[in-house]
C-alpha cells in the first residue's frame, strides 16, 4: 500500500508542464542510418580512390581471365610442332603468330602465364606462411627462443638469396616448377618472419590476447588464431609487393638456364627463346615481355594502393 | 660504436661460415660420380679419387675444404682445364666491378636527381611523369630491356656498339640496362626523404632568412636526405650483381657473371661452388661496409 502511495506522491511532485512530447521529426535523431563499416570495407573504400591501383586491378583481372581461358579457345596446344607454319607473324589463324617450331604463340603465351603466375603465387604464399609461423612463435614466446631465431634469421638473410637459389636449383635439378617453388620458399621466408615478429611484439600486450590467455588458450592457438590474423592486413602489402619479384626471379632463372625446361612454356622461357631472334621476329619477344611488364607494374601499383589504404597514418 | 661494429662483424663471419658449409654439403647431394667410366680400369678410378681426396671420409673432406678456403684456395675448374677458380676471379672480376660501379653511379645520380625534382613538384605533373618513368624501370627487367636497347641504339641507329667490352662507348648500354632497375627504388626513397625534410625547422629557418629555393634544397635538404639512401646500397649492389649475370651474357662481356652462367650451363661444379662462395662473401662484406658507414653517419642507428 505504501509503495503505491509513494509512487503517486512522486508523480505529483512534477508540475503538469514539466515534460513535452518529443516532436515526430526528432524521434529518429539518434538512429544510426548507415551500416557499420568493417575494417576491410574501409580499406576497400580508400583503395577505390586510387585510380592507378584500380586500373591495375582491372587489368590484372583481365590478364588472369586470359590466362585461364586463353589456351582453351585457340584450338591449338602449346607443345605440338607444325613445320609448315614456322615463325609466322600474327594472323587470323595464329593470333600471336608461331615460333621457330611452328607452335601457336597465343596458346604458349597464356599457358606460360599459367606456369609463371602459379610459380609467383605459390613462391610468395608458401614462404610467407612459413615466415608468419616462425615470426609468430619468435615474437610471442620471446626470450631466448626469440633471440636464437632472430640471430639465425640475421645470418640467413646475410646470404644473398639469389646465389643460394641458384645453388639450390643446381642441386635439386632444374626444369621443374616445383623445384623452383621449393628453392624460392627456402630462400624467401626470412623477411616475412622478421616483419611478422615485429607486428606480434606490438600486438601481444593487447587486451584480446590477455583475454585469451586468461581463458586458458594454448600459445599455438593464440599465435595462429589471434596474432597472425591480426598481422595479415599489414602483411598483405608485403605479399603483393613480392609477387612481381617472384615473377622476375622465374624469368631470371629461366634466362640463365635454370628455369622451366621446354616444351613447357613460361614467360621467362618465352622471353629467353625470343630474345635471341628479336631482330627478325619482334612479335615473339614483345608479347611475353608485355605480359611480364604489365603484371609486374600492376602488382606494384596495387601494392602501393593497398599500402595507402591500409596505413591509417596517411589518412586525413 | 665498437659494440655495433663488433656485432655486425660477428654476424657477417657466421653468415660466410654457414654459406660455405651449406655449399659444401649441398654439392655432396648432387647425384653422380665424376670418375665413373666403363672404359677406365677400376684401379685408375681409385687413383683419381685418391688424387682429388675424394676417397677420404666426408668429415675429413669438409675440414680440408674449409682449410683451403681460409687459405683462399677455391679449387680447380673442371671445364676450363688447368685454371684455378681464383685465377678466373682475378681475370674476370675487375671487368664486372667496373661495369657494376658505372651502373651504380648512373642509378644513384638519376635516382637522386629524379627524387629531388619529384619532391619539388610534389603532386604536379613532373612528379607523376618522373615516378612513371621510374616505375617503368621496375617493370622492365634487364632481359626485356636489353634486346630492345641493343636493337634500337645498336642495330637501327648505329650509335653504340651492340656488344663487346673495352671502350667507353661499349660500356654505356650495359650500364644503362643494369642500372635502370634500381633507379625506381632510388627515386622513391629520395622523394620520400626529401619530403620528410621540408617540414624540418632548419629548412624553415633557411627559408625565413630569405635563401633562394635552390640553395635551400642543395645546401640544407639534400645533405640530410641522403642518409636514408645509404642502407639501400647493400640491396642495390646485390641487384646489380644479379643483373650482371644477364647483362654480361647478353652483351658478350667477359666478366664474372658470364663465367657463372657458363659454369651453370656446363655443370662445372667446382667453379659454381667457388663463385658462389666468392659472390656470397663479397656481398656480405659489402653489406657490412654499408652498415658500418650508416652507423658512422647516423649516430641514432648504433645506439639502437
Amino acid at each position: 500500500m505504501s509503495e503505491e502511495l509513494a509512487k503517486k506522491e512522486w508523480e505529483n511532485s512534477f508540475a503538469e508542464d514539466a515534460f513535452e512530447p518529443l516532436p515526430e521529426d526528432e524521434k529518429n535523431g539518434e538512429k544510426i542510418v548507415r551500416k557499420n563499416t568493417s575494417y576491410w570495407k574501409d580499406v576497400w573504400r580508400n583503395f577505390k580512390k586510387n585510380k592507378a591501383a584500380m586500373v591495375s586491378l582491372v587489368l590484372m583481372a583481365v590478364m588472369v581471365l586470359f590466362v585461364l581461358i586463353g589456351p582453351e579457345i585457340s584450338g591449338y596446344n602449346y607443345y605440338s610442332n607444325d613445320y609448315s607454319a614456322v615463325n609466322q607473324g600474327p594472323s587470323t589463324e595464329h593470333w600471336f603468330g608461331t615460333d621457330n617450331l611452328g607452335r601457336d604463340l597465343w596458346t604458349r603465351v597464356w599457358a606460360g602465364g599459367r606456369v609463371s603466375l602459379l610459380i609467383a603465387i605459390l613462391a610468395t604464399l608458401i614462404p610467407e606462411a612459413i615466415g608468419m609461423i616462425v615470426g609468430g612463435i619468435s615474437g610471442y614466446i620471446g626470450g631466448k627462443v626469440d633471440m636464437i631465431i632472430m640471430r639465425i634469421i640475421d645470418v640467413l638473410m646475410g646470404i644473398p638469396s639469389l646465389i643460394y637459389m641458384i645453388l639450390l636449383m643446381v642441386v635439386l635439378g632444374s626444369g621443374n616448377i616445383w623445384t623452383l617453388i621449393i628453392a624460392m620458399s627456402i630462400t624467401g621466408w626470412m623477411g616475412s618472419a622478421r616483419s611478422t615478429r615485429g607486428l606480434v611484439l606490438q600486438l601481444k600486450s593487447r587486451e584480446f590476447v590477455t583475454a585469451s590467455e586468461t581463458l586458458g588458450a594454448s600459445p599455438a592457438w593464440i599465435i595462429t588464431r589471434r596474432l597472425i590474423p591480426n598481422t595479415l592486413g599489414i602483411r598483405v602489402v608485403g605479399i603483393t609487393m613480392s609477387l612481381p619479384s617472384a615473377i622476375f626471379y622465374e624469368a631470371f632463372l629461366s634466362y640463365i638456364g635454370l628455369g622451366v625446361t621446354p616444351p613447357t612454356p613460361s614467360w621467362g622461357q618465352l622471353i629467353k627463346a625470343a630474345g635471341e631472334v628479336f631482330r627478325y621476329y619482334p612479335y615473339q619477344f614483345i608479347i611475353p615481355c608485355l605480359c611480364v611488364a604489365v603484371t609486374m607494374l600492376c602488382f606494384n601499383l596495387i601494392g602501393d594502393g593497398l599500402r595507402d589504404a591500409l596505413d591509417p597514418k596517411l589518412r586525413s | 660504436m665498437l659494440k655495433y661494429v663488433g656485432q655486425k662483424i660477428l654476424i657477417a663471419v657466421a653468415t660466410v661460415f654457414v654459406l660455405a658449409t651449406a655449399t659444401f654439403f649441398l654439392m655432396q647431394l648432387i647425384p653422380g660420380d665424376p670418375f665413373a667410366n666403363d672404359k677406365v680400369p677400376v684401379a685408375v678410378q681409385e687413383k683419381q679419387r685418391a688424387y682429388y681426396g675424394l676417397d677420404k671420409p666426408l668429415g675429413e673432406q669438409y675440414v680440408i675444404y674449409m682449410k683451403n678456403l681460409l687459405k683462399g684456395d677455391l679449387g680447380y675448374s673442371i671445364k676450363k682445364t688447368g685454371r684455378t677458380v681464383v685465377d678466373i676471379i682475378k681475370e674476370a672480376f675487375p671487368v664486372s666491378a667496373k661495369l657494376g660501379l658505372f651502373s651504380l653511379l648512373f642509378s644513384e645520380a638519376i635516382g637522386i636527381l629524379f627524387g629531388i625534382l619529384c619532391a619539388q613538384f610534389r603532386g604536379k605533373w613532373p612528379d607523376y611523369l618522373l615516378m612513371l618513368v621510374a616505375i617503368l624501370g621496375i617493370a622492365m627487367p634487364s632481359m626485356v630491356l636489353g634486346p630492345i636497347v641493343r636493337y634500337v641504339f645498336g642495330v637501327k641507329l648505329h650509335w653504340l656498339p651492340v656488344s663487346g667490352w673495352g671502350s667507353f662507348s661499349q660500356m654505356i648500354m650495359p650500364a644503362f640496362v643494369l642500372g635502370l632497375g634500381t633507379v625506381a627504388g632510388n627515386t622513391r626513397s629520395m622523394r620520400a626523404s626529401m619530403l620528410a625534410t621540408t617540414t624540418q625547422d632548419y629548412v624553415k629557418t633557411a627559408k625565413a632568412k630569405g635563401l633562394p629555393p635552390w640553395k635551400v634544397v642543395l645546401r640544407h635538404q639534400l645533405k640530410n636526405s641522403l642518409v636514408p639512401i645509404i642502407p639501400n646500397l647493400g640491396v642495390q649492389i646485390a641487384s646489380v650483381l644479379m643483373g650482371s649475370f644477364v647483362v654480361e651474357s647478353m652483351f658478350l662481356i667477359g666478366g664474372l657473371g658470364r663465367y657463372f652462367v657458363d659454369s651453370i650451363t656446363n655443370l662445372d661444379y667446382p667453379l659454381i661452388m667457388g663463385l658462389t662462395i666468392f659472390y656470397g662473401t663479397f656481398l656480405v662484406v659489402m653489406n657490412l661496409l654499408v652498415d658500418i658507414l650508416y652507423g658512422l653517419i647516423d649516430p641514432r642507428i648504433r645506439v639502437k
